[in-house]
């Protein structure tokens, strides 16, 4: 008789770990990135409990883990949940955390934290986690009470997926997760200091009308706002309704599509001549949901100087903040787009700007040379465009080889293009590829790496050979850190200060030994043969291929200049 | 520019980290803040002092903050009517025979002698940050031993004059 009632005490009470898990399960999650440890122990006990609630991936390093859920949010549009443990496990997760922050990308990270009698202590595997994280979060909390806990868990879901999405830690010191609780607890929650405002002013909506019908060199700045708020038909309707030319930002690329008679390709220092005039030149700049970061503006000095610079934005702070703006248009890019759609148009006269804009696309387009045998990186990825049909989620580095996918892969739809735009990452397009193919299984995932960037992550290769994941890595392998290789040679007198790496593993054995399909190709015949056969199997793969080492990204925009003086152009 | 910047924020643990590490972060310099409660439960008013270069800079600084979610409400209260005070407590070198003049010369300040001691007397002065700054000058010269100033705190006054809107007036117009 004892033994019984014993038996439903303990099923009628849980402890803060089974709470969380409870919490994640309303929270409709089913893929969680995470890595055990000391202080996360009940709550991975919670979810050997829970088996079935959720499926669970172990990354080899808590970073590729969170890159993964990086990958994973971008293509599914849901956001990605991480468990690491305290200490080292948490620390590790912090350039993901950085990347997300700087991307937009919602997360929602739990770190596990020593119990709340040591913390403090310099106890084992303790850090200060709120300290580390809370410049590089949107939000961060850390549990003091069990009664909080399901609160915590929605309000961090909340803010991570809403206004501008980005990531949020929650760190859970380990009694919280072991204590039992018998009462059941409220988990409504109120945010008066987060009220993201998400209708556009009619007022404002207005005036950017205005200055659309008065405009005679209007330009469409695409940023990642519009994939985040999925306004990508929104943006079709506005751009054909107006006749406006568009420009995407590097992490833009897919919002509009990249083939269209209207779109000028990305803009920036290795955009094209044609969106970087256009830039310069406009007399309206219409910047949908893009920070005009410093990569894309060049000199401010000199970016769109004549402008009248129209600005949506769900984030206020983001308005004003580089580009002085005299339409400011703080809402959620659909529903911008959607007012803006409403209004009348009449009276455009966009001829002359359409003319001087297509002459620019025509004569002046991206080039590059191509050698009889070697392989070409630009050739290279235009050739995985055409055997993907350009229907692949690409997730990429930072480099050389980002600009080369960025400039010839074109996307014709958003989340299809995973990339490190902000923090510009090493180590993170492998990764994140293996997200973007648990949150995709029928797409082709290709993960264009540099043979620098896959070297850092590359242990990730357990998940391929565990789940046999058909993710397509291919190593854009010039022997250097490129674009290191392209500043030293352009800017540092061609001193290539431990920027030649000449000394690799064997990638194709490396993939074998975990049991993943190794190729390699090192001539135009060889990649002909192999590529199109690999990329279009359900195998996942390992391609190593052998590019011109001295092959440098152009067209460009050296640091400190502007759009207009772009080197590397093409003139006829 | 010097601006009075009001932050009302949930008072939490780390919020103060957070504020003074965004600002930190993004090199705003701040010449003084303090903290206090409020007449709400729960609910904390920071006041900052800071140096700005210019209108932008400051937008920046009053959107990054409201953007905290423990952030309430975010007022530049510079250009309003507002009361502002500051407290310093400031610890003067003075035997007895002095302590009479120190006493003259605090007395129209209207601060006071809170300790005594064989060597010192310690003075507290409340009031605007120059009526602070003047005092602490004239007892320089007597030896300051120590000081301790809170830094503003402010808030606007219940009424706001009405100043009447003049429309710029132009020449080319």
């Amino acid at each position: 008789m004892k033994a019984e009632a014993s038996v439903k005490e303990q099923t009628a009470t849980k402890t803060g770990a089974d709470l969380l898990v409870e919490a994640l399960i309303d929270q409709k999650v089913d893929t969680l990135f995470g890595y055990p440890g000391g202080a996360v122990l009940p709550i991975y006990d919670a979810i050997y409990r829970a088996k079935g609630s959720f499926d669970h991936i172990l990354p080899r390093h808590e970073q590729g883990g969170i890159h993964a859920a990086e990958g994973y949010a971008r293509v599914s549009g849901r956001p990605g949940v991480v468990i690491g443990t305290s200490g080292p496990g948490a620390t590790n997760l912090v350039t993901g955390i950085a990347d997300a922050m700087m991307d937009s990308i919602p997360l929602v990270i739990f770190t596990g934290q020593v119990a709340k009698g040591v913390i403090g202590t310099d106890a084992f595997q303790e850090s200060d986690i709120m300290g580390i994280t809370t410049p590089i979060t949107k939000h961060n909390y850390q549990v003091q009470a069990i009664e909080e806990l399901p609160r915590i868990v929605k309000e961090a879901f909340h803010i991570a997926t809403t206004g501008r999405p980005g990531p949020v830690v929650v760190d859970i010191p380990k009694d919280i997760s072991s204590t039992v609780q018998a009462n059941k607890v409220d988990d409504s929650f109120h945010l008066p200091g987060y009220q993201p405002n998400l209708k556009p002013n009619p007022l404002q909506i207005n005036k950017l009308h205005e200055a659309l019908v008065a405009a005679k060199k209007p330009v469409v700045l695409a940023g990642s706002g519009i994939v985040h708020a999925g306004a990508s038909d929104e943006l079709r309707e506005f751009v054909h309704n107006y006749q406006l030319p568009v420009t995407t930002t590097l992490l833009g690329l897919g919002s509009y599509p990249g083939n269209d008679d209207l779109s000028l390709g990305m803009a920036g220092m290795h955009g094209t001549y044609a969106a970087n005039i256009a830039l310069y030149e406009c007399d309206l700049l219409i910047n949908i949901g893009s920070r005009f970061d410093d990569r894309l503006t060049g000199n401010l000095k000199h970016f769109a100087p004549s402008a009248t610079v129209a600005h949506i934005d769900v984030d206020p702070a983001e308005i004003g903040k580089n580009v002085p703006t005299q339409i400011p248009i703080v809402s959620d890019a659909k529903a911008a787009l959607q007012s803006i759609n409403k209004k009348k148009v009449q009276g455009l006269d966009h001829k002359n700007w359409m003319a001087d804009i297509d002459h620019n696309k025509t004569e002046c387009p991206l080039w590059h040379e191509q050698p009889e045998s070697e392989i070409v990186p630009q050739w290279l990825i235009q050739k995985v465009y055409e055997y993907t049909k350009g229907e692949a989620v690409v997730t990429t580095d930072v480099g050389q080889h980002q600009m080369w996918a960025a400039q010839y892969y074109h996307f014709d739809r958003p989340n299809r293009w995973v990339t490190s735009g902000g923090l510009g990452t090493m180590g993170y397009g492998f990764p994140a590829a293996i997200g973007a193919q648990l949150a995709d299984m029928d797409s082709t995932c290709v993960a264009i790496v540099g043979d620098g960037g896959f070297q850092m992550t590359m242990q990730e290769l357990s998940i391929l050979q565990e789940r046999r994941l058909p993710v397509k890595v291919l190593i854009v392998n010039n022997q250097a850190l490129g674009m290191v290789r392209q500043w030293q040679e352009k800017f540092y007198e061609e001193r290539y200060s431990e920027s030649i790496i000449d000394v690799q593993p064997d990638f194709v054995k490396l993939a074998e030994s975990y049991q993943v399909p190794g190729y390699y190709i090192d001539s135009q015949k060889s990649l002909e043969e192999v590529l199109p056969k690999v990329l279009a199997d359900d195998q996942p793969a390992v391609i190593d291929c052998r590019v011109l080492q001295k092959e440098n990204v152009y067209p460009m925009i050296a640091p400190g200049k502007g759009l207009h003086e772009m080197i590397g152009v093409k003139k006829p | 520019m010097r601006r009075i910047v009001t932050a009302i924020v949930h008072n939490r643990s780390g919020v103060l980290n957070r504020v003074t590490g965004l600002l930190a972060k993004r090199q705003f310099n701040i010449e003084s803040i303090s903290v206090g409660r409020t007449e709400t439960e729960g609910v904390s008013k920071m006041t900052f002092v800071v140096e700005v270069e210019d209108e932008r800079k400051l937008e920046q600084l009053t959107k990054q903050l409201n953007k905290q979610i423990d952030v309430l409400k975010v007022s530049d209260i510079t250009d309003k009517a507002i009361v502002a005070r500051e407290l310093a407590m400031v610890k003067v070198i003075s035997n007895p025979q002095i302590r009479n003049e120190i006493q003259g010369i605090i007395e129209p300040f209207r601060a006071s002698i809170i300790d005594v001691s064989k060597e010192s007397v310690t003075v507290q002065v409340t009031g605007k940050s120059d009526k602070v700054d003047a005092l602490i000058e004239l007892l320089r010269p007597y030896g300051i031993k120590e000081l301790a100033r809170t830094g503003l705190t402010a808030f606007t006054r219940g009424h706001q004059p009405q100043v009447a809107e003049f429309k710029p007036y132009s020449l080319l117009k």
